[in-house]
């Protein structure tokens, strides 16, 4: 069940490189398993964050104050390009991150997020450049603002961006609803559909046991 | 086409662009798969449609003789998705049996995949099985088990694009140099947003297993989802397989099929016209599937660059794959070969790389995969005696799955080594922790194997 998001200030972490994979949120091995939940926060960028030899990579960005306590990031284009691994997300909310700012994002990732109570923000370029300047300036001690009622981005300076966002999922996001839930209460029209498409394609519709005889 | 596909599978209007649609096929695998029924299960809720999900076990396995190695993870979810699909009533594609192998594979392979079709699957290169004419995309855990329990998903509408390949293919160029080509053209997010539909002369002389590749790495461009329109080739391919229609049931769905391609003033969203002729043999250099050249192509110079964000991407990526500014990229020596993956690993594909591996031997220091992608394809490989070809070159000669694609089974490149991969992702780390990813086609591939380095193999043709 996601978790409701109406606003946030928080410490936000510009992580400016375009085309950051969902390999370099999260790599494969950490999503290899059969209770992987929870154990994901603290390898969210791991070939960024750690060394070879394990050890913290210094530079890095959320290797650093104030930005070890960031809840949003402010990301170059194409953020989360790449595998449908929802890891991605959940190891970022793991880690703490709560919304995403940036001018384009990986489209499977961008629907993950939703899914986890993560709010991703498409801006235009100029605007995230300028809420990254403005963060490195204040070394990370300016908050960003995020009110999702509004559809308002407050960058450290005061200045307000307006953004836009699918209405539904906006909704979705306000009250934490869950799409499982809704969708069933649909299931008359799903029975429906499928009754009609059975005549109209039958190829498409196996029997319960046909599908095994085929096997 | 996508408004033909689209229209026919909204099941409710939620908004003016967004629908309830209709899930056809369901494919599930061992990464994901069984944590999909195991979440249902915890809601107390049954699967939707079970004869519409297939399941089959290929990113975790082993791909050595026997599976051996095959990790402990890999065996409990191996496990886990043969109880879960069995508790569901959800037909799975075991080990060793015809159907089992990658996903991509063998949806297309058994007739699962079909025109017109509406395929989703937990892995984003779902967009494969649009070479059939299918409208496929990949999606993550939260609407895997979504379409687990509801049979349905809500999406919006993507915008469209028109991608013509036209012209003549040149000798050793594959619909892996065309794919590869574009992306370096419009970039790695040049499609998000899209759903892509290719056509031109090139695509309409194309095999379908070539349109697969092509289709398969429309997610590399962005595009969540890529088609081709389904013609007399697609309909050949087809017919006849496990799960495809037959007899009366086939002639009414091939009427059906027919009405599926754009109409001749079909408006898209951006148009792009690719010169087919001018495309020679591809490979990437860099960390995203858009640093691409041509075999003959140099790695960029970041001096040559005004941008200093691009500079410093350039530079970043230059940096991790250990080469240097201004280089030709032919001659770059590597230690590892990779053919196999959802892109590249048909019977076509082997046969590519066969052509060019056949009487060589692969060079002392290399170590060079083939993984063929399925059951089937490793039994039709072994009838027509590629496996002896490729091992008395020096290739190792595998069992299916994902394998070193991206390294779900253990599967890796060393820190620091490089590898010469037919698969779809040069991403950093992707093959291995520091491994050194170049994409290209299998012929190019095997050339590379055989020349101990990235070699053009237009020199090495019969």
């Amino acid at each position: 069940m996601p978790k409701a998001f109406t606003k946030l200030n928080a410490i936000a972490a510009p992580i400016m490189r375009s085309n950051i994979d969902t390999d370099v949120i999260i790599r494969i091995e950490r999503l290899v398993g059969t209770s992987i939940r929870g154990t994901l926060g603290k390898w969210a960028f791991g070939s960024l964050r750690y060394l070879p030899d394990g050890s913290e990579n210094p530079e890095f960005i959320l290797n650093r104050e104030p930005y070890r306590n960031a809840e949003v990031l402010i990301t170059g284009p194409n953020f989360g390009c790449g595998s449908s691994r929802e890891g991605a997300v959940w190891s970022l909310q793991e880690s703490g991150i709560r919304a995403i700012i940036g001018s384009g994002f990986g489209d499977i990732f961008f629907a993950n997020c939703f899914q986890n109570g993560i709010l991703p923000i498409m801006v235009d370029k100029e605007i995230v450049d300028g809420l990254a300047m403005e963060v490195e300036h204040s070394q990370g001690a300016g908050r960003v603002a995020i009110d999702l009622e509004e559809q308002t981005i407050t960058s450290p300076s005061g200045k307000v961006h307006r953004f836009e966002i699918d209405p539904r999922r906006r909704a979705g996001l306000l009250k934490g609803l869950d799409e499982i839930e809704l969708t069933l209460q649909r299931d008359a029209e799903i029975r429906a559909f499928q009754a009609a498409d059975r005549k109209d394609r039958p190829w498409i519709h196996f029997a319960r046991d046909q599908a095994r005889d085929h096997a | 086409m996508l408004a033909k596909i689209w229209d026919q599978h909204v099941i409710a209007r939620i908004s003016d662009d967004t629908d309830l649609l209709h899930i056809d096929r369901h494919l599930l695998h061992d990464l994901g798969g069984s944590r999909g029924l195991l979440d249902l299960k915890s809601r107390n809720l049954p699967v939707h449609n079970p004869e519409l999900t297939f399941a089959t076990p290929d990113h975790a396995i082993s791909s050595a003789h026997g599976r051996a190695g095959t990790t402990k993870v890999g065996l409990e979810l191996l496990e886990e998705l043969r109880a879960e699909t069995s508790a569901s009533g959800i037909t799975m594609f075991d080990l060793d049996q015809p159907g089992q192998g990658i996903v991509h594979v063998i949806g297309p392979e058994l007739g699962l995949s079909l025109p017109g079709c509406l395929i989703v699957c937990g892995d984003s290169h779902t967009c494969t099985h649009g070479g059939l004419g299918a409208l496929a995309f990949g999606i993550g855990s939260s609407e895997l088990a979504h379409v687990l329990a509801t049979q349905a998903l809500i999406q919006r509408r993507p915008k469209t694009m028109r991608v013509k390949f036209e012209g003549k293919m040149s000798a050793c160029v594959t619909p892996k140099d065309l794919i590869l080509a574009l992306i370096g053209h419009i970039g790695a997010a040049g499609g998000t947003g899209y759903a892509v539909e290719y056509a031109g002369s090139a695509i309409r002389d194309m095999p379908v297993e070539g349109r697969l590749t092509i289709c398969n790495l429309s997610i590399e461009l962005g595009a969540k989802m890529g088609m081709v329109a389904p013609d007399e080739k697609t309909y050949e391919f087809v017919r006849g397989r496990r799960y495809a229609p037959h007899g009366a049931l086939w002639d009414r769905a091939v009427a059906a099929w027919r009405a599926l391609p754009s109409d001749a003033d079909a408006v898209f969203d951006r148009e792009v016209t690719i010169d087919v002729n001018t495309i020679i043999p591809q490979v990437t250099w860099g960390i995203s599937p858009e640093h691409v050249v041509g075999v003959d192509g140099h790695v960029p110079d970041p001096q040559d660059i005004e941008d200093p964000v691009r500079r410093t991407a350039i530079e970043t990526a230059i940096d991790y794959m250990g080469l240097k500014a201004g280089a030709p990229i032919a001659g770059t020596p590597v230690d590892w070969v990779f053919i196999g993956s959802c892109t590249n690993s048909r019977l076509s594909d082997l046969r590519a790389a066969a052509a060019i591996a056949r009487g060589r031997k692969v060079a002392a220091g290399v170590r060079a995969w083939v993984v063929p992608g399925s059951e089937i394809v490793k039994r039709e490989a072994v009838a027509e005696g590629l496996d002896k070809l490729f091992i008395e070159a020096g290739f190792e000669w595998r069992e299916p799955g994902c394998s070193m694609c991206l390294a779900a089974n253990g599967e890796v490149v060393a820190p620091g080594e490089r590898s010469v991969s037919t698969s779809n992702r040069n991403f950093i780390g992707r093959q291995g922790p520091r491994a050194r990813t170049h994409l290209a086609s299998p012929a190019m591939a095997a050339a590379a194997a055989i020349s101990g380095a990235i070699a053009d193999v237009r020199m090495m043709e019969r």
